[in-house]
C-alpha cells in the first residue's frame, strides 16, 4: 500500500476562548488532490478550524503544517503566498472595483508577490494578466458582468466571483467556507458543477458545508466535528453509516 | 512604458491647458493676480498628494499640514545655508518631509480608521508645538523662520559676493516673483498631477484601491498591505513637502501656524469638496477654498452697498445686512454652507456633480450603456 501524500496536516490543535474549548485535540490530514469536507452542527467549531488554518486565529496549542511548512504564527498574506486561498462565508470582495479588476488583483499577487512598488507601469499594459482574468471569468460564466462594479452583483455572483479570485491564483489548497450558503437551488447546482470541474484539475480542497447534498456530491473524505472534537472521519459512506454521526448531527439537530 | 491611454492623455492635456491658462480664465472672477494664482497651484499640489493617501488608499490623515510645514522650514533652511536657488530648496524639502512622513507613517499606520486619523492629528499637533516653542533654534518660534543678512549661503558665496540687501529666491539666476513664480509653481502642479495620474493607473494604484475597498481580502489574497500604505503615506507626505517648499519659494518665510490642525483640516475639506478619489476633484476643491478665502473675505460693506444699489431704499439695507454676514470675516460661513450642501446632495463632491451632468447628456444620446464601475466616494 502506498502512502498517500498528505498536503495539510492539522496536528493536535486546541483552541480556547476563555473558558470555551472551541477546538479540542484536532488531528486532520488532507491528502493531495482530494476534497475534504468538514461538517458538523452550528457551533461545532468548523469556522474556528478554518480560521486557525488560514492564520486568522492562533491556536492555543498544536501546529498546522502545509507541505512541510509550519503555518502557525504566519500572517495571512504569507499563508496565501505559500499557495492557500480561501472563499469566505460572506464574500470578501472589492465592492468598489469592477469584476475584472477584482480578478486581476489576485493574479497580480501571484505574479508579483506580497509587495512590489510598480507604479511606473500602466495597468492597461498588463495584457497577460488581463487575458488570464478574462479566461477565468469565462470559466465561471461571468464574462458579461466583467465591467460591472462588484458590489452591484447578486449574492450568488459575488460568491462565484470570489471563487474566481481564488482560482486564478492556482492555489495548491483551496478552503471553502460554506460556498453555497444562501444560494438558490439553481445557483447551488452551478457551483457544484464548477467545483467538480476544479476537482478534475487535481486541486486539493477543504470545504465546510451545511448542505448535505453539496457535501455528498463533492467530498472524497468527511470529518465530522461536534463540540470542538472530531467524532468521525472517513469516506462519505462510512460517515453516513456511523451511529455517532447520526446522533450528533444528521438526526440530532434536524 | 510611458504610453498613455487616449482618455488619460486628453485629461492630462486638458488639465495642463487649464492650469497654464489660469491667468486668462480667472480674470472675470477677479482672481488673476500672481500671488493668488501661486497659492492656487501650491494648494492644488497639496490636495493632489493628499488624495493619493485619502482618496485612493482610504486612510484619512488629519495631520498632513505637518509635512507641509516641514517642507517650508526645510526650504527656508536651504535658502539660509546653501543657496537662494529653488532647486536645492525643493529637493531638500521633499527629502526631509519624506523622511518625516516615513517616521510618522510607520507608527500611525499600525492602526486604521479613526485611530489612524487621531494618531496623525496627534503627531501634527506635536510637530506644531515643537515648532512653536521647543525647537525655536530651528524654527524661530512664533516669529517664524526668515531670511537674514547674516545667513551663510555657502553655495552662493562660493560663486559670488553677498548682495547688498536680502536676496529673494531664484531659479538658476532668474527671479521667481510675479508671473514667473506662478508658472514655476504651475509647472510643478502639472508634474505632480502627471505622477498622480500614473500612480492611479498603475498596478500599485490598483492595490491602493484594493486596500481602500477591502483590506481583509488584500491580506488573504497574498498582499502585505503595510508597505503599500506606507508608500502611499510617504508619497503623499512628499507632495505636501513640495507644496510647502513652493510656498516658501514664493514667500521665503515659514511659520508654525502652517502646521496647525486647521491647516490639516483644510486639505481634507478641499479633497472632499472636489471629490475624493478623483484626480481633478482635489484640485478644484483647493481652488474653490482658496478663492473663497481670498475673494469672499475681501468683500466689505461698501462693495455690498454698491452691489445691492438697484434695490429700493430700505430693502438694500436689509440685503446688505444679511449678505455681510456671509462675506468678509464671515467667509467661513459661506464655505461651511457650500460644504454642507455638497456633502448632502453630492457625496462624491463636485466631480460627482460633473459626472451626473455628463451622464444626463449621455442618456439623451442614444447609446445605452451598462453601469461602469466607479470609484465610490470615501466616507
Amino acid at each position: 500500500m502506498t502512502m498517500p501524500n498528505v498536503v495539510l496536516h492539522v496536528a493536535d490543535v486546541h483552541k480556547r476562548f476563555g473558558g470555551l474549548h472551541a477546538l479540542a485535540d484536532i488531528d486532520l490530514q488532507v491528502e493531495e488532490g482530494q476534497t475534504h469536507a468538514i461538517i458538523g452542527p452550528n457551533g461545532a467549531g468548523k469556522s474556528t478550524l478554518l480560521n486557525v488554518i488560514i492564520g486568522k486565529l492562533a491556536p492555543t496549542s498544536g501546529t498546522v503544517v502545509f507541505d512541510g511548512a509550519i503555518l502557525t504564527g504566519r500572517k495571512p498574506y504569507e499563508i496565501n503566498q505559500l499557495g492557500i486561498a480561501r472563499v469566505f462565508q460572506t464574500p470578501e470582495i472589492f465592492s468598489d472595483l469592477s469584476v475584472l479588476h477584482n480578478v486581476m488583483i489576485p493574479a497580480l499577487a501571484k505574479r508579483d508577490g506580497a509587495f512590489k512598488l510598480n507604479m511606473l507601469r500602466a495597468l492597461d499594459s498588463e495584457t497577460g494578466i488581463r487575458a488570464e482574468a478574462q479566461d477565468m471569468l469565462e470559466d465561471v460564466g461571468m464574462t458579461s458582468s466583467r465591467d460591472m462594479a462588484a458590489g452591484s452583483l447578486s449574492r450568488g455572483d459575488k460568491r462565484r466571483m470570489e471563487l474566481a479570485m481564488c482560482l486564478i491564483q492556482h492555489p495548491r489548497l483551496l478552503l471553502l467556507d460554506e460556498p453555497t450558503a444562501g444560494m438558490s437551488r439553481h445557483d447551488t447546482n452551478t457551483t457544484i458543477e464548477l467545483l467538480k470541474k476544479i476537482k478534475s484539475r487535481g486541486m486539493t480542497k477543504v470545504i465546510i458545508e451545511h448542505d448535505m447534498h453539496v457535501v455528498f456530491s463533492l467530498a472524497d473524505k468527511i470529518s465530522v466535528l461536534a463540540q470542538g472534537r472530531i467524532i468521525a472521519d472517513g469516506t462519505p459512506d462510512q460517515v453516513r453509516g456511523n451511529p455517532k454521526v447520526q446522533e450528533a448531527y444528521l438526526g440530532g439537530t434536524h | 512604458m510611458l504610453a498613455m491611454s487616449r482618455n488619460d492623455l486628453l485629461l492630462f492635456l486638458g488639465f495642463t491647458i487649464a492650469v497654464l491658462a489660469m491667468p486668462i480664465w480667472l480674470q472675470p472672477f477677479g482672481a488673476a493676480y500672481p500671488d493668488l494664482l501661486q497659492r492656487f497651484t501650491i494648494y492644488a499640489i497639496l490636495a493632489v498628494g493628499f488624495n493619493i493617501l485619502f482618496g485612493l488608499t482610504g486612510y484619512l490623515s488629519f495631520g498632513h499640514a505637518a509635512f507641509f510645514g516641514v517642507g517650508s522650514y526645510a526650504a527656508v533652511w536651504s535658502f539660509k545655508l546653501l543657496s537662494m536657488d529653488a532647486i536645492p530648496a525643493m529637493a531638500f524639502a521633499i527629502v526631509v518631509s519624506g523622511i518625516f512622513a516615513l517616521l510618522i507613517g510607520y507608527v500611525s499606520l499600525r492602526r486604521s480608521g479613526i485611530y489612524f486619523s487621531i494618531l496623525t492629528l496627534a503627531f501634527a499637533q506635536m510637530s506644531y508645538n515643537l515648532a512653536y516653542s521647543v525647537l525655536t533654534p530651528i524654527t524661530n518660534g512664533e516669529t517664524g523662520l526668515q531670511l537674514d543678512l547674516a545667513d551663510p549661503r555657502y553655495l552662493d558665496r562660493a560663486f559670488s559676493a553677498a548682495p547688498a540687501g536680502l536676496p529673494s529666491p531664484t531659479l538658476l539666476g532668474a527671479p521667481l516673483t510675479g508671473y514667473a513664480g506662478f508658472y514655476f509653481c504651475a509647472g510643478f502642479l502639472i508634474i505632480a498631477f502627471f505622477i498622480a495620474q500614473r500612480i492611479t493607473g498603475s498596478p500599485f494604484g490598483m492595490m491602493l484601491k484594493g486596500i481602500k475597498s477591502n483590506q481583509t481580502r488584500m491580506n488573504y489574497t497574498g498582499f502585505n498591505t503595510k508597505p503599500y500604505t506606507l508608500a502611499a503615506f510617504v508619497i503623499s507626505g512628499m507632495y505636501a513637502g513640495l507644496a510647502g517648499a513652493l510656498l516658501a519659494i514664493t514667500d521665503p518665510l515659514a511659520g508654525a501656524e502652517r502646521m496647525q490642525w486647521t491647516a490639516s483640516g483644510e486639505v481634507v475639506l478641499m479633497t472632499i469638496l472636489g471629490g475624493a478619489g478623483t484626480l481633478v476633484g482635489p484640485v478644484i476643491g483647493a481652488w474653490l477654498i482658496k478663492y473663497f478665502e481670498n475673494i469672499f473675505s475681501a468683500i466689505n460693506d461698501s462693495i455690498l452697498t454698491r452691489f445691492f444699489a438697484f434695490l429700493p431704499e430700505g430693502a438694500d439695507h436689509v440685503a446688505v445686512t444679511i449678505a455681510s454676514k456671509f462675506v468678509g470675516e464671515g467667509w467661513f460661513l459661506t464655505l461651511g454652507l457650500v460644504f454642507v450642501l455638497i456633502v448632502v446632495f453630492l457625496p462624491g463632491g463636485i466631480m460627482e456633480g460633473v459626472r451626473r451632468i455628463v451622464g444626463l447628456f449621455n442618456r439623451s444620446g442614444k447609446t445605452p450603456r451598462h453601469t461602469p464601475a466607479q470609484v465610490q466616494p470615501a466616507e
